[in-house]
C-alpha cells in the first residue's frame, strides 16, 4: 500500500510530459507487452526464418512424403514431400505484407474520407457518407471474390491493394465522427481565423488529437487484412504463385491432410494467423488502457 | 422514423443497383476473355474454335451493344433468370441456388443469433469480474482472432477423425435419401453440429469481448457514477449499462455481416456442407462464371435483407430513432 502511494507520488513529482506519461504506462501494461512481443517474434521469424532452410520453396522430394516433424524437416513435409517449414516462413512473409499494405491502405483511405467528410460537412459529407454506407453494406468478401475469380494471374501485392480498397469503411466512419466533434473546438477555430489552409488544419490541429485512435485503427486494420487474405486464399483465390498461410491450409484440406492425420500440415499456418491477429487485438486493448486513463486497472 | 427508413431504403436500393452493375461489369471488363478460356479448355482446332466463338458469343448474348447487354441483364434478373450453370449443365443457376439456400440459412441464422446472445450475456457478466476478466477473456481474443477455416479444420480433425464422434462431410449421410424420418433428421443434426459449432465459437469470442469493453466504458460514464453515488445496487447499474452497450453491439452486428458470411463460406468448404459457400468453391474450381455471379448476387441480397432487419430491430429498441432524433448509426 505504502509502496503504491510512493509510486504515484513519484509520477506526479516528475510531472512527465504527455509522451513520457504514455511511455510510462505502456511499459507497465502487460497486455501491450505480451501482444507486442508475440508479433515481434513472428516478425523476426519472417525475417530470419528463410535463412535456416535448406529446401527450395515448394520443391518436391519423392523420398519423404508426408513425414512428421523431424530434425531434417522441422515441421514435416506435405503429401508431395514439400518442406512445410519453408512454406511456413515464406507464408508468414506474405501474411505480413498483406497486413501492412492492405491494412495500411485501408487506414489511409479511411482517414482521408473521414477527415474530408467530417471537416467539410455539408454536401461533401453527405456524398462521402453515402459512399461509405454503400461500401459498408456490400459484403467486401463477395466483391473481392468476384474480382479475384476473373483475374488469371494474382499476386500478393494485388490482393493487398484490393483488400485495402474495400476495407476502409468503418475507419472512415469513426474518423468522420471524431473530426466532426473536433472541428468546432476553439483551437480549430483559431487556426481557421489565422488563415491556415484546411488540409494543414486537418493534419496539424485535428489529426494529432486522435493519434491514439489512429494507431489503434491501423492495428485493427492490419489484423483484419490478414484474416481477410487467409479467407480468400483458402477458397483458392489467393496468389497464383508463391505461398501464403491460407494457401497452405487450402492445400492441406484439398489433399486430404485431415484424413491422413497429417496435423503438422494444417496446424502451423492457422496457429500463426491466430497468434498474430490475437496478439494484435490484445495489444490494442493494452493501448486503449494506456491512452484512456479511465480504463486503466486500479 | 420515416426519414430514417427513407434514407436506409435509398442506400439499399443504390447498393443493390451497384451490386448488380458490378456483377454485370466485372466479367465483361476484366482482362481476359471468359469465352476464350472456355474454348481453350476444350482444345479444339482453330477453325472449329472460331465457329464455337461466334456461337458462344451469341448464346451468351454478347453480340449486341454494351448498353443492350446491360438492359438484358436486368430484364433477365427480374425474371429470376441467372443463366445456365456450366458445372451442372443444363440446370439453371437459380434452381441450383435454391437447393443450397436452406442448408446455408439453417447454419448461419442459428449461429449468428445464438453467438450474439450468448456472447453479449457472457461479456456483460465477465466485465470487471477480476477472475473471469483475466482468464476467460483472453480466450475470447484468441477465438475471435482464429480464422474460421482453421477452427473448422481443427474440429473436423479432432472430433471427426481422431475421436470419430461426428461426420465431417456433407449435410446428411451418403447412404440416406432426404425424407421425413427420424434417422434422416438425426443424420442432418449430426452433420450440422460441427460447422455450426465452429461458426458459433468464433462469433461468441468477438461478441463477448465487444460487450465487455462496452460495459467497462458504460460503467465509467457519468450516469453510472451518479447511480453509484445514489447507492443503487450493482445489478441495477449493470442493467442500465447493458442496455446502452447493446446498441453499438447491434450496429456491430450489421458491420460484421460481411465477415460472418465469409466465415460461413469457408466453413462450408471445410465440411463440404452443400450450401452457398460450397457452391462458390465449385463454381471457382470449374470456372462456372454464371454460378459465381449468381452466388454473388444472392449473398448481396441476403446481406441487404439482414441489414434491413437490423434497422427495424434498432427502431424497436432505440427510442431515439422513433422520435426522429439521431441514432441508428448513420
Amino acid at each position: 500500500m505504502i509502496e503504491k502511494k510512493e509510486k504515484t507520488e513519484k509520477v506526479f513529482a516528475k510531472e512527465p510530459k504527455k509522451i513520457n506519461e504514455f511511455l510510462y504506462f505502456a511499459l507497465r501494461n502487460t497486455k501491450l507487452k505480451v501482444g507486442l512481443s508475440i508479433v515481434l517474434l513472428f516478425l523476426l521469424l519472417t525475417l530470419i526464418g528463410p535463412l535456416f532452410t535448406n529446401y527450395e520453396l515448394n520443391a518436391f522430394s519423392a523420398g519423404s512424403l508426408s513425414s512428421p516433424p523431424s530434425s531434417e524437416y522441422w515441421l514435416g513435409t506435405t503429401v508431395f514431400g514439400q518442406d512445410i517449414y519453408t512454406q511456413f516462413v515464406y507464408g508468414l512473409r506474405a501474411t505480413f505484407i498483406v497486413g501492412a499494405i492492405g491494412g495500411g491502405l485501408a487506414t489511409i483511405i479511411g482517414l482521408l474520407v473521414g477527415f474530408i467528410a467530417g471537416y467539410r460537412g455539408g454536401i461533401v459529407d453527405e456524398l462521402l457518407n453515402m459512399l461509405t454506407n454503400i461500401v459498408l453494406v456490400i459484403p467486401a468478401f463477395a466483391v473481392l471474390l468476384i474480382i479475384a475469380a476473373y483475374l488469371d494471374v494474382r499476386g500478393i501485392l494485388m490482393e493487398s491493394v484490393l483488400i485495402g480498397l474495400i476495407n476502409w469503411t468503418w475507419t472512415a466512419r469513426a474518423v468522420r465522427a471524431q473530426t466532426f466533434s473536433l472541428r468546432s473546438r476553439e483551437f480549430v477555430d483559431m487556426a481557421r481565423m489565422s488563415g491556415m489552409k484546411p488540409l494543414k488544419i486537418i493534419f496539424t490541429e485535428i489529426a494529432p488529437n486522435m493519434m491514439s485512435y489512429l494507431l489503434m485503427a491501423l492495428i485493427l486494420q492490419f489484423g483484419g487484412a490478414i484474416l481477410f487474405a487467409a479467407t480468400l486464399d483458402f477458397i483458392g483465390l489467393g496468389p497464383t504463385q508463391g505461398i501464403s498461410l491460407g494457401l497452405m491450409m487450402n492445400y492441406a484440406v484439398l489433399w486430404g491432410a485431415l484424413q491422413f492425420g497429417s496435423w503438422w500440415w494444417f496446424v502451423p499456418p492457422g496457429f500463426a494467423i491466430m497468434a498474430i491477429v490475437g496478439s494484435l487485438y490484445i495489444m490494442n486493448v493494452g493501448l486503449d488502457e494506456v491512452f484512456n486513463p479511465k480504463l486503466r486497472e486500479m | 422514423m420515416r426519414r430514417y427508413f427513407g434514407r436506409k431504403i435509398l442506400i439499399y436500393s443504390i447498393t443493390f443497383f451497384l451490386a448488380v452493375t458490378i456483377d454485370w461489369a466485372i466479367p465483361r471488363f476484366m482482362p481476359g476473355d471468359p469465352i476464350r478460356n472456355l474454348l481453350a479448355r476444350a482444345g479444339q482446332r482453330a477453325e472449329a474454335a472460331d465457329v464455337m466463338y461466334t456461337y458462344y458469343t451469341k448464346a451468351f448474348g454478347l453480340d449486341v451493344s454494351t448498353w443492350q447487354q446491360y438492359l438484358n441483364f436486368w430484364k433477365a434478373l427480374f425474371h429470376g433468370d441467372l443463366g445456365i450453370s456450366v458445372f451442372r449443365f443444363p440446370q439453371p443457376v437459380a434452381a441450383i441456388l435454391m437447393k443450397a439456400v436452406p442448408f446455408s440459412i439453417c447454419l448461419l441464422v442459428p449461429a449468428i443469433l445464438l453467438s450474439f446472445y450468448a456472447g453479449n450475456k457472457f461479456g456483460a457478466f465477465a466485465a470487471r469480474t477480476k477472475i473471469l476478466d483475466n482468464t476467460v477473456l483472453p480466450l475470447g481474443y484468441i477465438l475471435t482472432a482464429t480464422p474460421y477455416m482453421w477452427l473448422g479444420i481443427l474440429l473436423a480433425w479432432s472430433l471427426g477423425i481422431v475421436a470419430g464422434v461426428f461426420p465431417i462431410a456433407g449435410a446428411y449421410g451418403f447412404n440416406l435419401a432426404p425424407s421425413l424420418s427420424w434417422t434422416f433428421i438425426f443424420s442432418l443434426l449430426e452433420h450440422w453440429f460441427l460447422p455450426f459449432t465452429s461458426l458459433f465459437l468464433v462469433g461468441f469470442g468477438g461478441w463477448a469481448i465487444g460487450m465487455r469493453n462496452m460495459i467497462i466504458y458504460e460503467l465509467e460514464s457519468d450516469y453510472s457514477h451518479y447511480l453509484e453515488a445514489l447507492g443503487a445496487p450493482r445489478n441495477l447499474i449493470r442493467r442500465y449499462a447493458f442496455r446502452n452497450a447493446l446498441l453499438p453491439q447491434i450496429t456491430g452486428l450489421a458491420l460484421q455481416l460481411g465477415v460472418i458470411v465469409a466465415g460461413q463460406v469457408v466453413t462450408e468448404v471445410v465440411f463440404s456442407y452443400p450450401g452457398i459457400g460450397w457452391l462458390l468453391l465449385a463454381a471457382i474450381q470449374n470456372q462456372d462464371y454464371f454460378l459465381l455471379q449468381g452466388c454473388f448476387l444472392f449473398i448481396i441480397i441476403m446481406v441487404l435483407i439482414a441489414n434491413f432487419i437490423i434497422d427495424i430491430v434498432y427502431v424497436v429498441i432505440d427510442p431515439r430513432t422513433r422520435i426522429g432524433m439521431v441514432g441508428g448509426g448513420s
